[in-house]
């Protein structure tokens, strides 16, 4: 069975800056998320050669994290980019088309959006993510949250942001609000619209 | 007298969360660290222990404050179950931090040192030895996927010490707690970044287990 491997950022570790440092996305690239591909690996080995539904249902736990880990992170390095703000790229600029309508049509502004994003991540009791998701039985995009590194099922992904206390306190300490109102600099809106138009061709 | 916690606490802990279903008016308060905030390194760092104090359980008081408020006021059994997240999670939080900053101490002070008695004949009991308690203890807290707290714990229907973990905030209620270990992320990220078993191996230098003694007496059979 093939190997579950890191990916690569599509930037440098000091390219988000100053809004995620770069002792952040190297350690949380390098050892996190290394850490959940690792731990991926290691469970499908396990299930691989389990033998019982009880020793699979046992490996279960392992799959989700590990699993949840992997697929978390490599949607958020891509839908990070550095910031149009210092000049470093397209990040944090949301043009006009499909995705900003649809943020209009269903949260009446970009401020509300963002206002009702940060609000529920920050309400998170625990480690775990903040989405902005579309739902896929009326086309709506939502705000949802998820615990710990459980991915979205619920909702396609449009964009994540990591709440785990390891995504910013280097750099923010307990001050998660300014974690989220910083990291909008870096959204990589162009990845964000790409993943709604390719959820609205699926529904077809 | 109305209690939040029943079994799982000593008395006197349970006096201090104790408040009757009427009362709005007195207020949960930050308890004071039982030493200064460098008094733990090099195994906890000031800076780790100052921001863990001061700023992240303050947060759980303050939070446990305006929910028990908001359920002094709720009219209707859908609010008082709408607010029972933010006790549990605020409450949790404060029970669990002041236990925390109990059960730890310099090592000036005693902190690391497991005299002979009660508690340590009770380890080797029912672990074999206190490096495979550590041992157990510290995989177990490790691998707990998420934010949370890895605890000894004493199970009063076995009459056992048992390692045991909680998720995110929740109290120990299962067990009375012995010794708790904070694995949330802020616990330590400061200071070990990402290494956790660097954490859990330093923590030991500076656990109180004079305070676990006394714990566990109060409860073992």
């Amino acid at each position: 069975m093939a190997e579950h491997t890191l990916p690569s950022l599509p930037y440098s570790y000091d390219a988000l800056e100053p809004h995620i440092s770069e002792e952040i996305m190297t350690i949380h690239h390098k050892k996190h998320h290394q850490a959940y591909v690792s731990g991926l690996n290691a469970a499908e080995a396990s299930f691989a050669k389990s033998q019982s539904p009880k020793e699979k249902i046992v490996l279960s736990a392992a799959l989700k994290f590990n699993g949840g880990g992997h697929i978390n992170h490599s949607l958020f390095w891509k839908n990070l980019a550095p910031s149009a703000k210092q000049g470093k790229g397209h990040g944090g600029v949301l043009k006009d088309g499909p995705l900003k309508e649809a943020i209009l049509r269903d949260f009446k502004s970009f401020e509300a959006f963002k206002k009702d994003f940060n609000t529920q991540t920050l309400a998170i009791q625990g480690s775990g993510w903040g989405w902005l998701g579309l739902n896929p039985h009326n086309h709506v995009l939502e705000v949802v949250t998820t615990p710990n590194q459980d991915p979205l099922l619920s909702h396609v992904p449009i964009i994540g942001v990591d709440i785990w206390e390891h995504a910013f306190y280097l750099q923010y300490k307990n001050i998660k609000a300014e974690y989220l109102d910083a990291i909008w600099n870096v959204i990589n809106f162009e990845e964000a619209e790409k993943r709604y138009l390719e959820a609205g061709a699926s529904k077809l | 007298m109305l209690s939040l916690i029943r079994n799982a606490a000593r008395p006197t802990l349970a006096r201090a969360f104790a408040k009757p279903a009427f009362a709005t008016a007195s207020l949960h308060t930050l308890p004071d660290l039982p030493y200064a905030y460098e008094a733990l390194e090099p195994h906890i760092s000031g800076e780790i222990m100052k921001l863990h104090h001061s700023k992240h359980h303050q947060t759980y008081v303050t939070g446990l404050n305006t929910a028990e408020e908001s359920l002094a006021k709720a009219p209707s059994v859908k609010e008082r179950i709408a607010l029972q997240a933010a006790l549990k999670f605020n409450g949790g939080g404060h029970i669990n931090h002041s236990l925390f900053w109990k059960n730890l101490a310099p090592t000036s002070e005693g902190g690391g040192k497991l005299r002979e008695g009660p508690l340590k004949e009770a380890i080797v009991r029912d672990f074999g030895s206190v490096e495979n308690f550590k041992k157990e203890f510290n995989t177990k807290t490790a691998a707990i996927q998420g934010s949370g707290w890895g605890w000894l714990g004493y199970n009063s229907a076995t009459n056992k010490l048992e390692i045991v973990t909680t998720a995110n905030q929740d109290p120990l209620l299962s067990h009375t707690p012995i010794i708790g270990i904070d694995i949330w992320e802020h616990a330590f990220y400061l200071q070990y970044k990402n290494v956790k078993p660097d954490y859990l191996n330093a923590i030991w230098n500076v656990v109180n287990f004079e305070e676990a003694g006394r714990r566990f007496t109060d409860v073992a059979k």
